[in-house]
């Protein structure tokens, strides 16, 4: 008989499905049921492949059409011993017919390679959830590097859920049978094997797998065929064995605007933008930069454009990284720095020289869980304070700051437009949650990208280095300019001609200066859009990484006919003009941040008398949706 | 003006006016400075200066080139960064024993390791000047500061011992007190390729008056110090009457026909390093001068390179083919 037998769970919402269908012999005639939005989370170890298997769903739910998002969550060890709690890596994907902004508060699948994945991601699930637990990982050692004395088959612990048991060890082990490769081969397809039965589940055509893994493994034949086997034989195991007594699809999303769609991580999106945003000044790139969790991949990835004339050098430290980015900007390239928390205050200094010497750069902070090293690999956006006021001195600068992974395209570009427009550092605030996650990015047409090219002055006529023109803006030269040599540092300078000076009247001038160039920014940035009404009880304000969650909570509490709005803040320093009345036509400005409330602090010295409600979370991790619709519902009665 | 490259020491001071204590070492380095860099056939505004935090780090103002006063301890982070941005650019660093040595160690060396294709002058006074008088890393064990009114504990570093154990490729010492031969090793500096390191023994008149009396001061130096120059014979005295010679890992005195040929050009960098270690001996001359001077692969080169090797083999790179990739996918 099955080997694998389903255990239908007492409570399971499958149980009334089951004896409703009374199953026939073809399995191909299982009814298809259609679901408007799924969540499934693949997990493992380190070491299992569940990272490509998440990314490979992924792809294909973007081939037929889904909206998506996606969370990886894996453990900040590179690879903790096999089999341990702290050795699950996950993967989050929610595909789906209609808009989505979150990968999802609760997963309706989990997929668990081994106890310890199982354990970890249990508590997350939906009720009634479906689980697959890979049973050839499952005997007594397993148990015992997850830390359990009791197998939770047994335990009583997926009561209520719909558990699906399969030896896929061994189902690999059989359908490889033949080819050639040696056992420990043969294992590292399970993932495969495991992406095909999900497949299968939930309808999506094999082809873009295959494709991929032909030109993934073009130089091992032998691999290829493996995979596409292993692939196959999980996607065939669908209908021949008897684990599921139904079938899914989730249609394409027909709300998707037109265009040309690609699925993008948040760091992705930031580096290209900074490519984008260095070819619209006509700049070359240098990026000076230190290893550190979540922003190397920005290094990684720009450290391959070198046919788009991008330098990068790895500098010593956080400090030498932000100093050479600062040497190449007096030189006149785009400079560029990126780093998360630590390397930030490391760079506290350096950024004050930026400022004082007015010469652009773009600091990028892929925010983490704080404070000293913290959780490198969770998420927070508890930077925010230090972006806008950390500095010794009155050290203006502006912030811009990342909602979403494809939004970083976007605002990278518009970090680089204020620093090169305005002689300024910009600091670019991104987070581990977007830097990780993933989403479908509708491609800029390259027309729409405007061109702001950046402006170097020859002519030695009148010059001196702070000299201003209408914005407040100083000259940007480039050393080697004849006529024009001149000499800047961070001792204050006369306004008047750019000499050292520390006249007590000109020093008031000079930080009036830098304070108003700053507020300049705002003559170019828009105010911000509301979502939903223009008036009424509730407007929750969000910046960085929340909009998703906020977004999905205020449509759900939209669509139960209650008044409430959303506005969201990109240019968190400084704020846009117009933002003041568009708070007083609501009763309670809602404000929830992954943080101790520094947006509200911020807002509340700015606009003071708008009765700010700060909503903090600091668990390393996003708001959920459903924690955002309860705590707008209690407001608002 | 047609002829920009014909400068003169008056073309390259600029107009501020500088503030150095009067009696101060760093007007000596600075005139020199001056006239080495008029002498080198680059126009003014091809030189750049970059400087950390300190006395010797104003220097930059009273240069009329461009010029770059940072953070105290970083110069060599941005002026990496300008070399790099700007490779046609001469680029000089001013540090000290405190900027380059202690809070900027760190980066010193790394500067040196990568061999950056920039100049580096270390003004030594063994105190801290700018801050009024506390002691230094190379500051003699024991010596009484504001801060170290009982005798500092703190054994000191040999700049020139961290220069070399950091892969410097080019290595020199010379002295405030001596234009001359200060201007013979800039000039030796200026045309290396690749970092140049150059010590400079500095007198601080106000905090550490007379620190290098005993070795630099202009009637003892010809009797306490050896001049090191490649391919010469380490012959020094009043008299050119003494020599000393490499004896495996020490040094010995000799007379001046039985003095040693200096080779700075050697592979090993052991016998510049044993020649550095005669700071402080009473037997022998303290060493100045060419310390090392051999060729390695410069960085800032070595990185535009890489970049026009891609160049070459990819075509340059188009936006738009980073942003639609074959993955992408269209919805009508």
């Amino acid at each position: 008989m099955r080997k694998d037998a389903a255990r239908p769970a007492a409570r399971a919402p499958w149980d009334t499905l089951r004896t409703m269908t009374s199953l026939p012999n073809t399995r191909a005639e299982l009814p298809l049921q259609q679901q408007e939005s799924v969540v499934i989370r693949f997990a493992g170890d380190s070491g299992d492949g569940m990272q490509i298997t998440g990314n490979q769903f992924t792809d294909t739910s973007a081939f037929v059409g889904n909206d998506l998002a996606t969370l990886p969550d894996f453990p900040a060890e590179i690879r903790a011993p096999v089999g341990t709690r702290p050795g699950v890596s996950g993967f989050q994907v929610r595909f789906s017919s209609a808009d989505v902004h979150t990968p999802g508060d609760q997963p309706d699948v989990l997929v668990a390679m081994n106890p310890a994945a199982l354990i970890v991601n249990i508590r997350d699930l939906k009720p009634g959830a479906i689980i697959v637990l890979n049973t050839g990982n499952w005997g007594e050692v397993d148990l015992k590097k997850a830390k359990l004395d009791i197998d939770p088959r047994k335990s009583g612990v997926l009561d209520g859920f719909r558990v699906i048991e399969i030896d896929i060890n061994t189902r690999v082990k059989e359908a490889l049978a033949s080819s050639g490769l040696s056992s420990k081969d043969v294992q590292r397809c399970k993932n495969f094997y495991t992406l095909g039965l999900m497949y299968w589940l939930y309808s999506r055509p094999l082809e873009p797998t295959l494709k991929w893994l032909e030109k993934k493994f073009a130089k091992s034949p032998e691999l290829v065929n493996a995979n596409q086997t292993a692939l196959r034989a999980g996607y065939n195991a669908g209908d021949i064995h008897e684990h599921f007594q139904t079938r899914y699809a989730v249609a394409r999303c027909e709300t998707m605007l037109p265009g040309t769609y690609r699925n993008i991580m948040g760091n992705q999106a930031l580096s290209l933008g900074l490519v984008a945003g260095a070819n619209l000044a006509r700049l070359k790139i240098f990026l000076g930069s230190y290893p550190i969790t979540p922003a190397s991949d920005i290094l990684h990835q720009l450290s391959s454009y070198k046919d788009h004339g991008v330098i990068t050098m790895q500098a010593e430290d956080e400090i030498a990284a932000i100093c050479s980015a600062i040497g190449a900007a007096f030189a006149g390239q785009l400079g560029i720095t990126t780093t998360s928390g630590p390397g930030m205050a490391l760079k506290t200094e350096a950024m004050g020289l930026a400022i004082s010497t007015e010469l652009p750069l773009v600091i990028v902070d892929i925010q983490r869980a704080g404070p000293s090293t913290g959780m490198p690999t969770k998420t927070e956006q508890s930077d925010l304070l230090m972006a806008v006021f950390g500095r010794n001195g009155d050290a203006p600068m502006p912030v811009v700051s990342c909602s979403t992974p494809a939004d970083a395209f976007e605002c990278a570009i518009e970090a680089v437009r204020i620093a090169t427009q305005f002689m300024t550092p910009v600091i670019l605030l991104s987070d581990g949650y977007i830097a990780n996650g993933s989403e479908p990015w509708r491609l800029p047409k390259m027309a729409d990208l405007v061109p702001f090219p950046a402006v170097f002055r020859t002519d030695p006529e009148g010059f001196h280095p702070f000299l201003r023109d209408a914005r407040g803006v100083r000259p940007w030269v480039k050393p080697g300019t004849k006529g024009l040599e001149h000499r800047i540092g961070g001792l204050e300078k006369d306004a008047d001609s750019g000499n050292i000076s520390y006249d007590a009247k000109n020093h008031e001038r000079m930080t009036n200066l830098r304070h108003q160039k700053v507020l300049n920014v705002r003559d170019t940035i828009p105010t911000p859009a509301v979502f939903g009404p223009e008036q009424g009880d509730l407007l929750v304000l969000g910046w960085g990484s929340t909009y998703g969650s906020i977004r999905s909570a205020v449509d759900l509490v939209q669509r139960q006919g209650k008044s409430v709005a959303q506005i969201h803040i990109r240019h968190v320093w400084p704020m846009a003009k117009g933002l003041d009345e568009i708070f007083a036509r609501y009763r309670t400005v809602l404000v929830p941040e992954l943080n101790m409330g520094q947006m509200t602090r911020l807002l509340r010295s700015e606009y003071p008398g708008i009765p700010f409600l700060s909503y903090p979370k600091v668990q390393g991790l996003p708001f959920t949706t459903t924690e955002l619709v309860e705590r707008i519902q209690t407001i608002l009665g | 003006m047609s002829d920009t490259n014909i400068l003169t020491k008056k073309d390259l001071k600029s107009d501020q006016e500088v503030r150095w204590c009067p009696g101060c070492g760093d007007y000596s380095i600075l005139n020199s400075m001056q006239a080495v860099l008029a002498g080198l056939g680059i126009p003014k505004e091809e030189f750049c200066i970059v400087s950390g935090i300190g006395c010797s780090s104003r220097f930059p103002y009273y240069m009329n080139t461009y010029g770059f006063h940072t953070i105290h301890g970083r110069a060599p982070g941005i002026a990496t960064g300008v070399k790099i941005a700007n490779p046609n650019l001469s680029v000089w660093m001013i540090t000290g024993d405190g900027d380059g040595l202690s809070i900027g160690g760190n980066h010193m060396i790394h500067i040196l390791r990568r061999n950056v294709d920039v100049k580096i002058l270390l003004f030594n006074n063994q105190i801290y000047g700018l801050t009024k008088g506390q002691y230094s890393p190379t500051s003699p064990a024991g010596l009484r500061t504001k801060s170290s009114p009982y005798g500092s504990v703190d054994r000191s570093f040999n700049p020139l011992k961290l220069a070399l154990g950091a892969g410097a490729t080019f290595v020199a010492r010379t002295m405030d007190t001596h234009p001359k031969h200060m201007e013979q090793v800039l000039l030796e500096a200026a045309t290396h390729r690749g970092s140049a390191f150059v010590e400079i023994f500095q007198n601080c008149v106000i905090f550490n008056d007379g620190c290098f009396d005993a070795v630099a001061g202009r009637k003892v130096r010809d009797e306490r110090t050896v001049d090191l120059r490649a391919g010469e014979a380490m012959v020094y005295g009043d008299n050119h009457d003494k020599g000393i010679r490499l004896d495996g890992f020490d040094v010995r005195a000799t007379s001046a026909a039985e003095a040693g040929v200096w080779d700075p050009t050697v592979v090993s960098s052991a016998p510049a390093t044993v020649l550095a270690e005669l700071d402080g001996r009473e037997d022998l001359p303290t060493a100045v001068g060419l310390f090392r001077r051999v060729n390695a692969p410069v960085f800032d080169q070595d990185v535009h390179a890489q970049v026009r090797a891609v160049l070459e083999r990819k075509g340059p790179g188009r936006l738009e083919d980073l942003l639609y990739t074959k993955d992408a996918w269209t919805v009508s």
